[in-house]
């Protein structure tokens, strides 16, 4: 009989806002430890926390694009545990009453999509960071990113595979940087995972879950809910039980460890933060941020579809980020004749010398406007698409303009009826065997002719030109 | 001399017949020959002290005087200053100097007021007699076998044997007012949310509130007026209190129309008999000056002083985590590990009474209890709350005793807190309902003195410094001053 896995994922995921939830220290990254810091992020006595209306508002956002409901009341809570990195000796979360509730998130398996649900997401703040490798005897404690925003994003138990979870997490992971909520960078902690697995037969109810910390990257979460579902199964048809734990995935060993069972849990003793009062939101205020709402993901790939008739794989490679998509659009305006050609040349050409750099679009040295440039050339049949390439290889090289690279390195396409007739009378001239063959019924040999004529000319001769002149002239 | 208001005071330098200085020196000398006695200062640095006073002096000069120019004021060690130790009188906090000022603080210091030192308190503000301070107990000036009250006892102390002529305090179950009776002065309690919290070291955040502790109404209004006032930086601060004309509320001389409530809880068995006197004469003290007294019920005072303990631990089991001996405080000696640090540095740290409390909440908010006692007692603060409003229907303020004895020996409840939070039977409702209160002094006891505590609706501070600056004209009890503070006088 089979076994069934079933997942449910909490995701932290960082708000980007400019300043910390509940001071105006700066958030920004890698800065000296404990220089992004005031009394309220410390945790001094008699310091009070005031919310940063940004990360209430980016939360909303992000509940209106999961289709959730938005608490125009919600509340804050105080999480009660003592830990070196946690300076008040609490977190200040939400735990009763979460600012968004009962969304989902629709993503693809296999050929059609499957809905997963989407709990809550409720609003919190970092701890710092406790650092211990290379120390002996201490540990030393960063507390720039103790009190950084983060929204918890707590799924249903829906997903049924390492796979699905996958395609939900890059659904989220897409999703809150299209919404610009986050940067979602996972090497910089700015978007972490917590999975729930237990395993079943089909259509008992639930097992008993492990939850699984210190999920950082997609291929080690996959890794970790495989391991763990085995592990599960296999306890479970040894005679033995599963039992509710927390378990460590170690990443290096591809194992998970236990970390504290359902007895060793914390108590939160969770309790509403007298420090702030409730959250309240106005309906006209969820409205105002639903109004200014970008274009989805989903919403996005359609429209390329239709209305620049890209493939659905196009369309869904030049929307994986909202920088894409935009770069994608701003070609176009600057290159509207083809957006079929833009599609192809961004894709394939740009996208894959950016990925060998290994750079991002946003830092490309070729920008939208000098790549219409180079499609331009192509359109007007100055260059062919081959030598384009080298032209693009170059403008990547140097930062400057097609035309000017064309200029430079004399590649302009030779369409001149005049110029390419003699050449193609100097090469019937220099093989007059082959004139005579094709003459005769081999049409094989008009290839021969149309690389020997492009070859004289390096490639500069229009194809199609050469190709209309051969004809004419063999014939004669 | 010495025993003289803040408004007279402001009058003497506004005449130019003495000086911010002058007058630092006269409280400094004060301080120097009886603190010894009351232990009512913690901490008072003369020279520090001499140098605001000179700089007050100076501004007065140039630019004339602020609303508080060179006035002294003591202020609790609950308040954190960027000069000088703020410790909370507990040993957890011994050394702390916080680099930065509580917003009241700042307001005083932009008054042109002069600090004068930080006074003894009950560790973490939690206590009624200033017993659990980590740095002994202080006297209560009119019988120095007496405890002061808390856990604003030194500034009551402070100002009853005028030390100082003012000081500020905080209250969270009685705290301000409570001290205040017992040492025969005035104190106001106001509205939750008119004066920030933000630099105020945290005992329970949805009770603690500041207040003024003075000689007089008058000067407790223009304390008040200084420190309040909305604050950003402090969520809980309103942003839209309804004003109050501080000192144009203690014009009021008669109660003509006043209704004043008399709720039949706070009369009650076993209360001093001649406290009950005292509030007995006082309201027909009012009854001469125009008011009517209506006996009213608030039916669910006897839930308050077990829904307060249960609320306020709550609270301060959290608010009191972050003295675990990582960033600042007290951090025991050689810890073994992470665990050891901290149960070591927090038993080392805390006192009795505050590690009872600690326990107290963190059990009250546990998994499986929680219904039972902190929800529980959130209910009872509602219904308080609706005992108040329903009052306030029919009554323009109330008037109760402010404690229901006058102030016992040091040591005689230390060893049964029950009792000792029966002290605070009649000022607990007025912080769970967040409203305004005020106690003066109405009379004596053996010797001690006995107080009369006033509660309005919310914001309606004015009622209660108008009915109290009437009942203060007419009666004697606000000039009378303990015996054997006088050394040090300068006639």
């Amino acid at each position: 009989m089979s076994w069934e896995v079933v997942i449910g994922l909490e995701v932290h995921v960082q708000v980007n806002t400019k300043t910390k939830a509940f001071c105006g220290c700066s958030t920004a990254f890698g800065a000296e430890p404990n220089t992004q810091t005031c009394p309220v992020c410390l945790g001094m006595p008699g310091q009070l926390p005031v919310l940063n209306a940004e990360a209430v508002q980016k939360t909303i956002l992000t509940g209106l694009a999961i289709n959730a409901t938005i608490n125009l009341e919600s509340r804050f809570d105080r999480k009660n545990y003592f830990y070196p990195d946690l300076p008040k000796g609490y977190q200040i979360s939400q735990f009763a009453v979460p600012l968004v509730e009962k969304g989902y998130l629709d993503i693809p398996v296999g050929d059609g999509e499957k809905r997963i649900g989407i709990t809550r997401i409720h609003m919190e703040e970092d701890a710092g960071k406790s650092m211990h490798e290379g120390l002996e005897g201490v540990s030393h404690i960063d507390l720039n990113r103790s009190g950084v925003p983060l929204m918890e994003i707590v799924s249903e138990p829906d997903m049924r595979s390492a796979d699905e979870a996958i395609a939900y997490l890059k659904q989220l992971h897409q999703l809150i940087r299209f919404l610009d909520v986050s940067d979602g960078d996972m090497e910089k902690g700015q978007f972490r995972c917590d999975a729930n697995v237990s395993v079943r037969r089909p259509g008992e109810p639930f097992g008993t879950r492990a939850e699984l910390k210190n999920l950082n990257s997609f291929r080690f979460i996959k890794q970790a809910i495989e391991y763990e579902a085995n592990r599960q199964i296999e306890l479970i048809e040894d005679g033995g039980e599963v039992v509710q734990e927390t378990r460590l995935f170690d990443s290096a060993k591809g194992e998970s460890r236990s970390m504290r069972s359902k007895e060793e849990a914390h108590d939160y003793r969770y309790f509403p933060e007298p420090d702030l009062p409730p959250l309240r939101v106005s309906a006209e205020e969820v409205a105002a941020i639903r109004a200014g709402m970008p274009e989805l993901p989903g919403q996005l790939r359609q429209r390329f579809e239709q209305e620049y008739g890209l493939s659905a794989y196009d369309a869904d490679v030049l929307t994986q980020t909202r920088e894409l998509a935009t770069w994608y659009e701003q070609l176009v305006a600057a290159h509207p004749k083809d957006p079929k050609r833009c599609a192809n040349w961004m894709a394939n050409e740009l996208l894959g010398r950016l990925n060998e750099a290994g750079r991002d679009i946003a830092d490309s040295p070729v920008n939208a406007q000098a790549l219409a440039g180079l499609l331009d050339r192509i359109e007007d049949g100055t260059i062919s698409g081959k030598i384009a390439k080298d032209v693009l290889d170059a403008m990547m090289a140097s930062g400057d303009s097609a035309d000017a690279v064309i200029e430079a390195k004399g590649l302009k396409q030779v369409s001149d009826t005049g110029a390419i007739d003699a050449l193609i009378r100097e090469v019937m001239a220099a093989n007059p065997q082959q004139v005579e063959q094709y003459r005769n019924g081999r049409d094989k040999l008009f290839g021969f002719f149309v690389g020997q004529v492009m070859k004289a000319t390096r490639g500069q001769a229009n194809p199609a030109v050469v190709n209309q002149r051969l004809k004419i002239l063999l014939q004669d | 001399m010495a025993y003289r208001s803040l408004t007279e005071l402001a009058d003497q330098l506004e005449r130019g017949e003495t000086t911010a200085v002058e007058l630092a020196q006269q409280y400094l000398a004060r301080i120097e020959a009886h603190n010894p006695t009351l232990n009512a200062f913690v901490h008072c640095d003369a020279e520090h002290v001499l140098a605001q006073a000179e700089a007050s002096d100076a501004y007065r000069a140039k630019h004339g005087a602020r609303a508080m120019e060179g006035l002294p004021i003591a202020v609790k060690d609950i308040f954190c200053t960027s000069d000088g130790p703020t410790q909370c009188c507990s040993n957890i906090l011994k050394g702390y100097h916080a680099p930065y000022d509580a917003h009241v603080i700042t307001r005083l210091k932009e008054a042109g007021a002069v600090l004068v030192g930080k006074t003894n308190m009950d560790e973490f503000a939690m206590g009624s007699s200033n017993e659990t301070s980590a740095f002994g107990s202080c006297r209560n000036p009119w019988h120095t076998d007496c405890i002061p009250g808390g856990s604003s006892g030194g500034s009551a102390a402070a100002v009853a044997a005028a030390l100082t002529p003012a000081a500020l305090g905080t209250d969270t179950g009685g705290s301000i007012r409570q001290p205040a009776s017992l040492c025969g002065i005035t104190g106001l309690k106001p509205t939750y949310g008119r004066v920030s919290r933000r630099g105020i070291i945290a005992f329970a955040s949805s009770l603690d509130q500041a207040g003024a502790m003075t000689r007089t109404v008058r000067d407790a209004a223009l304390l008040t007026g200084t420190i309040s006032g909305h604050d950003p930086a402090d969520a809980t601060s309103a942003a839209d209190a309804p004003d109050v004309d501080w000192l144009a509320a203690c014009e009021t001389r008669d109660m003509q129309g006043l209704r004043i409530g008399r709720p039949k809880e706070y009369f009650i068995d076993g209360m001093d008999p001649g406290v009950r006197a005292a509030v007995d004469a006082a309201l027909e003290q009012c009854k001469a000056l125009g008011a009517e007294i209506v006996d009213i019920s608030l039916p669910h005072t006897q839930y308050a002083v077990a829904a307060y303990y249960v609320i306020a631990p709550s609270e301060a089991s959290a608010n009191l985590s972050r003295y675990d001996g990582v960033r600042f405080g007290h951090r025991c000696e050689h810890p073994e590990d992470l665990l050891d640090m901290y149960t070591r540095s927090r038993d080392e740290g805390f006192g009795a009474e505050v590690k009872r409390r600690i326990l107290t909440g963190a059990f009250a908010l546990s998994s499986g209890y929680y219904d039972a006692y902190y929800l529980k007692a959130q209910q009872v603060r509602t219904l308080i709350r609706q005992d108040f409003q329903q009052a306030f229907e029919q009554v323009d303020v109330i008037a109760t005793p402010t404690s229901p004895v006058p102030a016992f020996r040091i040591g005689e409840k230390t060893d049964d807190p029950l009792t000792m939070y029966l002290s605070d039977v009649f000022t607990i409702a007025v912080n769970l309902a967040g409203l305004p209160g005020l106690s003066q002094p109405c009379g004596m006891v053996d010797g001690l003195p006995a107080g009369l505590q006033w509660i309005a609706p919310a914001w309606q501070e004015g009622r209660l410094l108008a009915a109290a600056a009437a009942y203060e004209a007419a009666t004697p009890w606000h000039q009378q001053t303990p015996a054997d503070f006088t050394a040090g006088e300068q006639a």
